[in-house]
């Protein structure tokens, strides 16, 4: 089943997985890391076919952090991308870059905010930007997938260039409703 | 359940293994093992963890693909690996045949009190790493098998390995690195040919 058209209901009057692609090309990032998300789930096909792009799944969003920190060290730039229940995985990892002033770039779809129905996932998605932002982690949003671009172009200087960790937060709105119907399981 | 059982000296084994490292680039885990690598010689290609528990093989792993012509070396301990396990697998996915982990075992958490680390009671990391998909897998005991994992580092396409060193649980001297993060990355970088800017 294709997880992507299960997600497509909000209708978004963009492609946005494809412009944060693009503009993640138009940076020079040569590694992604991931743990598996829906929201994600078109950004890691494109980077999975993309040679010039090394993509590595994870099995805790942490590793990510520290892989990030091993790219930078190696003259790679790194993408995390994480779903917003695994930012607290993050927070002692954090300190790594906090203390190296180590580039940290992490894309994070957002659960337990937007029409959600699983109210195990709003803990975490209600602490999400407190849990960056204790640890120093500047957080932006992207709200409209009209902005992506220019958000995602924004944080990339910011952490490239400004050598600071930044989470951009994709609102649920963007990811739309969790359909259940055409799940197998 | 007895502790694991190892006679070698970290400090003469991480210094055997770094003999003649040539174009090695290497992370060290918290703890003991970020003072062994100091120990065994300041290197600008030397990247000492102070903190970052459980990172170290992951940080080799960023590293090991942004540099694919070099060799990299992540020597860290039971326990840093331990809390750090899953990279194993995160490794395997990628076969990076430049990377290499040397995990010092002791069977103990060495800088907290000398607790029993889940090694010591019986876990084998060896097997552990084999499971995950790495396969180039060896059990050092001695100073013959650290020599001959030292000359296999240098095969860029027999990786990743893991080496599970058995060390003596005995408490050395301290040797402390630098610990300011920021110097140690642009050194870092800088050894590498990347400017500061």
């Amino acid at each position: 089943m294709d997880q992507i058209a299960v997600h497509q209901d909000s209708a978004t009057s963009t492609d946005w997985p494809v412009a944060i692609y693009r503009t993640l090309k138009s940076f020079g990032v040569a590694q992604v890391s991931y743990v598996p998300d829906a929201g994600h789930s078109k950004l890691i096909k494109l980077s999975h076919a993309d040679a010039d792009i090394k993509t590595t799944v994870l099995t805790t969003e942490e590793e990510g952090v520290a892989m990030a920190a091993g790219a930078w060290l190696g003259g790679d730039r790194a993408v995390l991308l994480m779903q917003s229940s695994g930012v607290g995985n993050c927070v002692n990892m954090l300190s790594l870059m906090a203390s190296c002033r180590f580039p940290l770039l992490t894309l994070v779809t957002m659960r337990g905010e937007w029409a959600e129905f699983n109210p195990w996932q709003i803990p975490m998605g209600r602490a999400t930007p407190q849990a960056f932002e204790i640890m120093g982690t500047t957080v932006l949003r992207l709200e409209n997938p009209d902005d992506a671009e220019e958000v995602i172009s924004a944080a990339a200087s910011l952490a490239y260039d400004g050598d600071q960790q930044v989470a951009v937060l994709i609102s649920q709105r963007m990811i739309g409703r969790k359909k259940w119907t055409k799940e197998t399981h | 359940m007895s502790a694991a059982t190892g006679t070698l000296d970290r400090r003469a084994a991480v210094k055997a293994l770094l003999t003649e490292r040539g174009e090695l680039l290497v992370i060290s885990g918290l703890g003991s093992s970020s003072y062994d690598v100091f120990d065994a010689g300041e290197h600008p290609g030397n990247f000492y963890l102070w903190g970052a528990m459980g990172g170290a093989a992951m940080v080799g792993l960023g590293l090991a693909l942004a540099q694919p012509k070099r060799p990299v070396l992540v020597v860290t301990g039971d326990g840093e690996q331990l809390m750090g396990i899953g990279s194993l697998l995160t490794i395997a996915t990628k076969q990076p045949g430049n990377l290499s982990i040397a995990v010092l075992d002791n069977g103990h958490f060495g800088e907290t009190g000398m607790q029993l680390s889940h090694s010591g009671l019986g876990a084998k990391l060896e097997v552990i790493a084999s499971g995950a998909g790495i396969t180039n897998v060896t059990d050092i005991a001695d100073m013959a098998g650290i020599e001959s994992f030292r000359t296999s580092l240098r095969d860029l396409n027999g990786g990743p390995r893991l080496a599970r060193i058995r060390i003596a649980s005995g408490e050395v001297e301290r040797a402390l690195p630098p610990r300011d993060g920021t110097y140690l990355k642009n050194r870092f970088r800088g050894h590498l040919g990347f400017a500061v800017t």
